[in-house]
């Protein structure tokens, strides 16, 4: 008897389990699927209250016409431009800086780096205003530089692959300077191939954020052609405030790349998020 | 080789992201704090005022409000995120099938964009014809007007004029709570597995073998041995909620930051003073006083922190 009361008990708690987390799961979706059942709505459709949950005869042609009223390629060719270009000068800046804290001996190293530290903890909506008004002296103002150029370099990303560049044994570097590898030989075909999990992570962070950075290219940017996509979408929203099926039309074609992404390379987004919050 | 070779090799490593700092982050706190003590504005530079902008904050309601309604969007968010994200990560720390798709659902809003996400649920909000409204009415219940209503929570629930303090957050405010809390699961489910996995299982072996139930194990062994993880997350939801934006400037509105200025929260406050009425000295100070606050709480809870968290 104690035995079947024992499985009871553990089938219910079980059950209970399941049927929370995909409770959870729905309500986490739900969302995302009343965006997408919006966008294949008839306008008249869309603003029946009660609503229908699914659209009766979908609506393809919201996103042809959303897509004509707004220059989508254009939005995601600036973001993936400024995204890319602010990957590369990211890697490029923090490898080489992370080695000089890592592995480089010179004077005043650790005030160089709790210096840097201190200054990760200023908190980025202090950059707005002082940030828009520098860019506006150098005259840059509405460029792809103001958006790009300014996040080029990083003090997070230089803080964690330094942290991973400290675990590679100093046997190593011994070893590589008698084979006769200079610093630079050994940071790019030793210290790199080996650190790729921690590069890894920087890159996801690094496309993420200025994939979603908006505050920023909202305040650098005035003309259209130049502004990424969620700036853009951003506008376009604003400007049709009650075309809703539009809307959503648009907002699902922004949502989706990203999710494309996510799901190609949740593995590694996931692992990164989980290892960027562990304590060193 | 010689301290200045080494220190000359050091240097060109550092370079190119010393070049960047310097310019970008460091030159333009310095900036902001010379901007502070200028009257200035889109003309330029205006008269030196000393603390002026700082004596005029403090004199400011409408810096008051958006403080006390950041302050509100904090201490709503936190308890949702932490609750919900730890039960959910304990549910999920046991053989579950399935695991890896529960985990990649609930991350999806984190790497969404948050402007589209802002909009359907200004849709969802919609007082008269969203969802939200529709699934109220029919579970029997009255429709409400969320984005739009300026009446505080606590005196919506208890049908009663309240002290301004008491009144909470707005409803329009704490319509944003919901959505940051709904984003952000994801992100904390995945920091609190990670936790869990670092607590020693011949803890839980003990307690099965003192025969502890379900309750008292949590109790007693995960949420001690947790507290450095939710000692972390509190921090990170803190400071990421003191900066919210976007949502507000998406959803709220128009003007943003209404009904009322009930979700006028600092950092839109700042960005409205900087660029919709052109006050860069003002907007700057506002700025610094954010960074003082944040700074302020970042040792608080470090040094209160400590205390209270358990560390094996």
């Amino acid at each position: 008897m104690s035995f079947m009361n024992r499985i009871k008990r553990i089938n219910f708690s079980m059950v209970l389990t399941y049927f929370i987390l995909i409770v959870i799961a729905l309500t986490i979706l739900f969302p995302f699927f009343w965006m997408v059942s919006t966008s294949l709505k008839t306008p008249v459709e869309a603003v029946k209250f009660p609503p229908d949950i699914f659209p009766k005869n979908p609506q393809l042609n919201n996103y042809v016409t959303a897509c004509k009223k707004v220059n989508f390629t254009r939005y995601f060719i600036n973001t993936i431009f400024i995204a890319l270009t602010q990957l590369v000068g990211v890697l490029f800046t923090s490898i080489l800086a992370a080695y000089a804290f890592a592995r480089l001996d010179f004077k005043g190293r650790e005030i160089l780096f709790i210096s840097l530290l201190g200054l990760m903890m200023i908190p980025m909506p202090v950059y707005i205003v002082p940030g828009y008004m520098l860019l506006q002296k150098i005259g840059w103002i509405d460029t792809y530089f103001a958006q790009i150029v300014p996040w080029m370099a990083n003090i997070f990303p230089i803080f964690l692959l330094r942290q991973h560049f400290k675990t590679i044994p100093k046997d190593l570097y011994d070893a590589a300077v008698i084979d006769g590898y200079s610093d630079i030989g050994f940071l790019f075909k030793v210290v790199v191939p080996l650190s790729k999990p921690a590069l890894t992570t920087i890159s996801i962070f690094s496309i993420l954020a200025s994939w979603n950075s908006f505050i920023w290219p909202l305040v650098v940017t005035n003309s259209d052609s130049i502004r990424p996509v969620q700036v853009g979408l951003a506008y376009f929203i604003q400007e049709q405030s009650t075309s809703y099926t539009l809307l959503m039309a648009a907002s699902t074609f922004v949502v989706l790349p990203l999710v494309i992404m996510f799901f190609l390379a949740q593995k590694q987004i996931i692992e990164s998020y989980a290892r960027s919050g562990l304590k060193d | 080789m010689n301290e200045r070779r080494k220190f000359l090799k050091a240097f060109l490593f550092l370079l190119p992201a010393l070049v960047i700092l310097i310019i970008f982050r460091f030159l333009p706190i310095v900036l902001s704090f010379f901007i502070s003590f200028f009257n200035w504005g889109i003309a330029g530079k205006g008269s030196f005022v000393g603390l002026g902008n700082y004596i005029e904050i403090f004199k400011d309601e409408k810096f008051y409000q958006s403080l006390l309604n950041t302050l509100w969007y904090v201490l709503t968010v936190l308890p949702g995120t932490i609750i919900i994200s730890m039960f959910i990560a304990v549910l999920l720390n046991q053989k579950i099938k399935f695991k890896g798709f529960f985990r990649t659902t609930y991350f999806l809003p984190e790497v969404t964009s948050i402007i589209a996400i802002s909009f359907v649920w200004k849709w969802i909000y919609h007082p008269k014809i969203g969802i939200a409204n529709y699934i109220l009415t029919s579970l029997g219940m009255s429709p409400l007007k969320w984005l739009e209503e300026s009446r505080g929570i606590f005196e919506m629930i208890f049908q009663r004029d309240l002290p301004k303090l008491l009144e909470g957050p707005s409803l329009a405010l704490f319509s944003l709570s919901i959505m940051t809390i709904w984003k952000s699961i994801g992100y904390n489910v995945i920091i609190f597995l990670a936790g869990l996995q670092n607590i020693p299982e011949h803890y839980y072996e003990s307690a099965k073998i003192d025969g502890a139930n379900v309750w008292q194990t949590f109790r007693h062994i995960t949420l001690p041995l947790l507290s450095p993880t939710t000692f972390y997350v509190f921090i990170m939801t803190t400071i990421t909620s003191f900066q919210v934006f976007a949502p507000v400037w998406m959803m709220t509105g128009p003007p943003a930051g209404g009904p009322l200025g009930t979700t006028n929260v600092i950092v839109y406050y700042l960005y409205d003073m900087a660029f919709n009425y052109g006050k860069y000295g003002y907007g700057t100070s506002i700025a610094f006083i954010l960074f003082l606050i944040i700074l302020f709480l970042t040792i608080v809870q470090k040094k209160y922190g400590e205390k209270n968290v358990f560390y094996e």
